[in-house]
């Protein structure tokens, strides 16, 4: 009978149940949607730290020349599948194009574009041998354009400098220190400069900066592919490589994120206190307007438990239903908030709903304890004076 | 406690209810046979939703002693109140007092369910007697007052109370609708519920065996009836000193 009693209380009294569920509802939405970006900024936010390069740089070690392409695959196989977003080799040497010097880059250019998105390029990749990029600032220089053919020369030898026929196939620009290179591809380096090793290696990964400084104190500790061997020499027991976080990147990334997350917990626990506020002001105004119930209860024999039992059981359908809409508003809400501030789509979080419904059953427990106890207390003569 | 077997099923002995400088009940003293159909009037203030407070324990004297089937309500505290009232006592008001978002029948369970267990058949049973089986469905808003007042004895008597507290059962009900009414308690007290009627109107006093008449507190007049045919009544009156 006292399901019964409850369920024909929320299904009958719509209006005041709307808006008590209401009440309820605003403060989960709130709640789900904040919880649901500040859980999802780390993800968002690493995201965006990609587009901005790459967060880990290997370098050869002191005393070494040049990174190895099979250290730089060993680096590599450290790194998770789902958290390496990829790593790009580049080797500089000095090239005269038009009699003036300029530092060229030889990387390659499928990888690069994967590490760095925000390389723009004005024109077209280069996509066979004999093409290249020339930066901003060396089309400023040279007068040179997407398009055009050029004579990159390198070195002197005994025959004396060597030109290389080139076609540009488009102009770098990003803002950056890329913007004074000419780039070209790993093959077309080695054509003009002998083979050799890498320079630099540049890895983009999707982790937290604390996870790439401890991923880097791991290289220089024990340098991957590194031989065991009990007999091998200490020279040879160097790691070949050294690697370093993004520092400048890293420092920012963890200081936006601090702030956000910070931001949104203040304001998340605001918005709990002010759902309190609301609810429990909502339940006070729909429990005294439902005195005289009470009082007709307790003339009927309820016992002051019976009745405040009833109210907080139906005071907690109130708080499932409000958590349940609070869950279903608030996340698109998220969605809505993310799509546009992140251009990401937070994933809904199973955990966070439940937690969110717990958070709303209890508001709403908190909220109705003070006045279904007072109204409980509610003399049942009101009932036989007519009040 | 003995429950009171074949004596007056209330007992009241100077009892007096004093709020602050009013004195509400002044020395009342006052049985009710086991069967009896008991009258009350009185005007406002006199004191008759005093004693229906205490006698429906809902209140405690401050002086005096109430027996309610050979209990001492003033030596009880509020849960046992509660249960005597629950066990004991059926409830039926001016204003009818149903809960709106319930139906009629489930009106008349909530007061099986604060009793013991609900059974829908029974309650079903119940509004039958009242008449009122086919509207067992209906809300409140859906019935006419006389159809509420109907529900309210229903619910009532459902736990089959020992005694019955009505508060001006008519006061809110046209001719036709008041007339059902008292056909109603005529039949409880053909079958042997005592009955204790709070009323304005001397024709509703006059439906009872004995009338008793309330002011400033004291009881001041007494009349006992003697219904010699329906609608015709006998009196014979005596005043309290």
């Amino acid at each position: 009978m006292a399901a019964r009693m409850i369920a024909r209380s929320v299904t009958r009294r719509r209006s005041r149940v709307a808006i008590a569920v209401a009440a309820v509802a605003i403060g989960a939405t709130t709640l789900f949607s904040l919880a649901s970006i500040a859980l999802d900024i780390p993800r968002q936010m690493s995201r965006e730290m990609r587009s901005y390069g790459a967060n880990l740089l290997v370098l050869p070690a002191d005393g070494a020349e040049a990174v190895t392409p099979e250290a730089a695959e060993a680096v590599a196989g450290t790194i998770s599948a789902e958290q390496l977003i990829g790593f790009a080799p580049y080797r500089y040497f000095n090239v005269r194009i038009n009699e003036q010097p300029f530092l060229a880059s030889g990387t390659d250019l499928e990888s690069a574009r994967t590490v760095s998105p925000y390389w723009h390029v004005e024109g077209a990749w280069p996509e066979r041998a004999g093409e290249l990029l020339i930066g901003s600032d060396v089309a400023a220089v040279t007068a040179l354009g997407a398009g055009e053919a050029v004579s990159v020369v390198v070195g002197t030898d005994a025959e004396g400098p060597v030109a290389h026929p080139f076609t540009i196939t488009g102009v770098l620009s990003t803002g950056g220190s890329e913007d004074a290179l000419v780039a070209m591809s790993l093959a077309d380096a080695e054509a003009l400069a002998g083979p050799g090793g890498y320079d630099v290696v540049e890895f983009s990964i999707a982790s937290q900066p604390d996870q790439i400084a401890a991923l880097a104190e791991s290289i220089n500790a024990e340098q991957p592919g590194q031989s065991a061997q009990p007999d091998q020499s200490a020279q040879s027991a160097q790691p070949a490589v050294r690697a370093a976080p993004v520092k400048r990147l890293t420092q920012s990334d963890t200081y936006v994120l601090d702030m956000l997350q910070s931001l949104l917990v203040i304001v998340s626990l605001i918005v709990l206190a002010l759902t309190m506020i609301g609810v429990s002001t909502t339940m006070m105004a729909v429990v005294a307007e439902r005195r005289t119930e009470i009082g007709l209860r307790k003339a009927l024999g309820a016992s002051n438990r019976s009745v405040v039992a009833e109210f907080m059981a139906e005071g907690m359908v109130l708080g499932v239903v409000g958590g349940i809409g609070g869950v279903v508003i608030g996340y698109a809400l998220a969605v809505a908030i993310s799509d546009n501030v992140f251009h990401r789509v937070p994933a809904f979080s199973w955990p966070l709903a439940a937690a969110t419904c717990a958070a709303a059953v209890g508001v709403t427990w908190l909220a109705n304890r003070v006045p279904v106890r007072r109204a409980a207390e509610v003399d049942p003569a009101i009932v036989l004076r007519g009040e | 406690m003995e429950p009171n077997a074949g004596g007056p099923l209330l007992e009241i002995a100077d009892l007096s209810k004093v709020y602050g400088p009013l004195k509400a009940l002044d020395q009342v003293t006052l049985n009710v046979d086991q069967g009896e159909w008991l009258s009350i009037v009185g005007p406002s203030g006199s004191g008759k939703t005093t004693l229906m407070n205490i006698v429906g324990c809902m209140d405690q004297p401050t002086a005096g002693a109430v027996r309610l089937d050979g209990r001492d309500l003033s030596a009880l505290g509020a849960k046992e109140l509660t249960q005597v009232r629950r066990e004991t006592v059926g409830l039926i008001f001016q204003k009818f007092h149903m809960i709106g978002h319930l139906t009629a029948l489930e009106n008349v369970m909530v007061a099986q369910y604060y009793h013991s267990l609900p059974d829908e058949s029974e309650a079903l049973a119940a509004l039958g007697r009242v008449g009122l089986a086919e509207r067992a469905t209906h809300l409140p808003s859906q019935l006419s007052g006389g159809e509420q007042q109907r529900v309210c004895i229903a619910r009532a008597l459902i736990n089959y109370p020992k005694l019955v507290l009505a508060d001006e059962p008519t006061g809110n009900l046209d001719a036709d609708n008041e007339r059902i009414v008292l056909d109603l308690f005529a039949q409880l007290h053909e079958q042997g519920t005592t009955l204790i009627v709070v009323t304005h109107d001397p024709a509703v006093a006059a439906q009872g065996e004995r009338e008793v008449r309330l002011d400033h507190g004291r009881i001041v007049q007494e009349i006992r009836h003697r219904a010699a045919r329906p609608g015709q009544v006998l009196k014979e009156a005596g005043h309290v000193a």
